[in-house]
């Protein structure tokens, strides 16, 4: 048995806290990518994390695919399963207002957990983790294969989004949608078609952070509502709309929290995230990298 | 080219446009003139679809136009500078013209239409990869209409290309739209600068709360006794001729 330092401590912590960091920053990520081009908070936005962890289950436990394509498959359900939502619930309600709509996405994520609850039941699932799970040591910290692979795919989802937005005609078309509805339709730019993008984006990005965390975490039927509020305060504390962000606040957050639960309680754990999006709402609302002037003129 | 015949349009319960009809012929510089509220941004907009015509028809070059959505009607041919220019302020000058483009498939004209605009316009030139935000308003207009140019359209909608820019600066948006005149665009203008458009223009309609009043030849308009006390202003030479 190693001897358990201080140091071999706060990296453990630190390294939890980037892992689920992560995560946050990818719910994050994803609630940006809808609210930029809505102005809806998609509060189904963790049932994607939660269906990305569960169908994978289903994937690699119930049917036995190989790792790689389970994968695949899994990010491809949830991704349609964004698509439906957007075509049957959000696409159909034109000229609804913000609010409704968003009560909608309230709507559908509860759809999504009784389904999920319906098919899977109230238990936590798990699946093995990708490369073992023996851990690798580094200065008394023992780190889990599987975090790792959650790193990875955080930034190659940091990576490809980036070269979405800068590089490609509908990743500009986004952000110009973003930036100016009306302009983008005079440009002929199909609104609609980004919306539904939107979706498509945001279910993809939850479901690659579903599958990566469950083996983790678990996963079960009611997880979507914890993750999606505290990626919420990640978007938030990032500033609602920016992308890095969401990354870097969701990441911070993540380290926040496991550096509160390992050296003062675990017990408060979840309450940091509230208190720190009720921080940032009172002293600076528009986020720590958000545009002022674009939190005023924005609804929300 | 371009027929609106009795086109009705709301804001909400407001009958903004009430029977309004004009016609833009091919190669023609139009221009509506009118007071403030007297519904000529209304009038772009509803030719656009961004307000859409509640009753009457709008055709273009032969085709109905009326209940089409906005997105497709600049893939007919019409591109709309609107009020208050609208550019894309979070991207930059670049990609604002690539987006003026993204209705064009052939990627490669788009790119050439591109450089030869950031020759044609050394203002643009300069801040090539800078935020569109941080331009001047003059450089936006420009910006602006570059970005309708991008789209190729044969029909080019300006509203109030000169607001809120320097008298040099008006003179330069003004000499732009003749250019485009003589490179064979047609274009439908409203201009809060009434004499400046009529000066511009071929035809000119007047919109008078929601309604067209008159509309005739801009020489016939200028000399108007009724446009020159209500939109041309008294001693309106000393003010504006060079």
């Amino acid at each position: 048995m190693t001897k358990i330092t201080l140091t071999g401590q706060l990296i453990q912590y630190l390294f939890t806290g980037v892992t689920v960091g992560s995560i946050y920053a990818m719910v994050a990520v994803g609630f940006n990518i809808i609210y930029n081009v809505t102005d809806i908070i998609n509060f189904a936005q963790g049932e994607f994390v939660m269906l990305g962890g569960l169908i994978m289950v289903f994937f690699t436990v119930t049917a036995k695919l190989p790792l790689p394509l389970a994968f695949v498959l899994t990010v491809a359900a949830v991704t349609g399963v964004g698509v439906l939502m957007e075509r049957f619930t959000i696409n159909p309600l034109k000229n609804a207002s913000v609010l409704t709509m968003i009560i909608v996405t309230i709507a559908v994520s509860i759809l999504f957990k009784g389904i999920a609850m319906f098919v899977w039941g109230k238990d936590p699932y798990i699946f093995p983790p990708f490369s073992g799970s023996k851990p690798l040591f580094f200065y008394g910290a023992a780190i889990q294969t599987q975090a790792l692979w959650v790193l990875f795919m955080t930034a190659v989802m940091v990576v490809l989004m980036t070269i979405f937005y800068k590089k490609t005609r509908y990743g500009k078309a986004m952000l110009a949608c973003a930036d100016n509805p009306e302009a983008a339709r005079l440009v002929g730019i199909k609104v609609n078609i980004m919306i539904l993008i939107s979706f498509a984006l945001s279910a993809a990005i939850g479901a690659v952070a579903g599958a990566v965390i469950t083996p983790i975490s678990l996963m079960e039927y009611d997880r979507g509502a914890l993750l999606a509020l505290k990626g919420f305060g990640a978007a938030v504390l990032g500033g609602l709309g920016s992308f890095y962000g969401a990354v870097v606040a969701g990441i911070f957050l993540g380290i926040i929290e496991s550096m509160c639960a390992g050296l003062v309680s675990s017990g408060y754990k979840d309450a940091v995230a509230l208190i720190l999006l009720l921080l940032v709402l009172y002293v600076r609302p528009s986020g720590l990298f958000g545009n002022v002037e674009a939190s005023k003129i924005k609804e929300f | 080219m371009l027929t609106l015949k009795s086109v009705h349009t709301y804001y909400g319960n407001i009958h903004a446009l009430k029977g309004v009809s004009l016609h833009v012929n091919q190669g023609e510089i139009v221009t509506l003139i009118g007071a403030n509220g007297a519904g000529k941004t209304t009038v772009l907009n509803t030719i656009s679809a961004i307000t859409p015509a509640s009753r009457g028809s709008i055709a273009f070059e032969g085709q109905d136009i009326t209940r089409m959505p906005a997105e497709q009607i600049v893939r007919c041919g019409i591109s709309h500078v609107p009020e208050g220019r609208k550019i894309f302020a979070t991207l930059s000058l670049r990609d604002n013209l690539e987006m003026g483009g993204f209705i064009r498939r052939n990627r490669g004209d788009v790119l050439a239409d591109m450089e030869y605009f950031k020759e044609k316009f050394p203002i643009l030139a300069g801040r090539w990869n800078q935020m569109a935000g941080t331009l001047s308003g003059g450089e936006q207009q420009v910006l602006a209409i570059t970005r309708a140019l991008m789209a190729r359209p044969k029909l080019l909608i300006l509203d109030e290309p000169s607001m809120g820019l320097s008298p040099l600066l008006v003179k330069e948006t003004f000499k732009i739209i003749k250019t485009l005149r003589e490179e064979g665009t047609t274009i439908l203008l409203i201009e809060q600068n009434a004499r400046a458009a009529l000066h511009i223009a071929d035809r000119g309609y007047v919109l008078e709360t929601g309604k067209m009043v008159l509309q005739g030849k801009c020489q016939m308009l200028l000399e108007h006794n009724e446009v020159k006390r209500a939109y041309l202003g008294k001693g309106y030479r000393e003010v504006w001729e060079d």
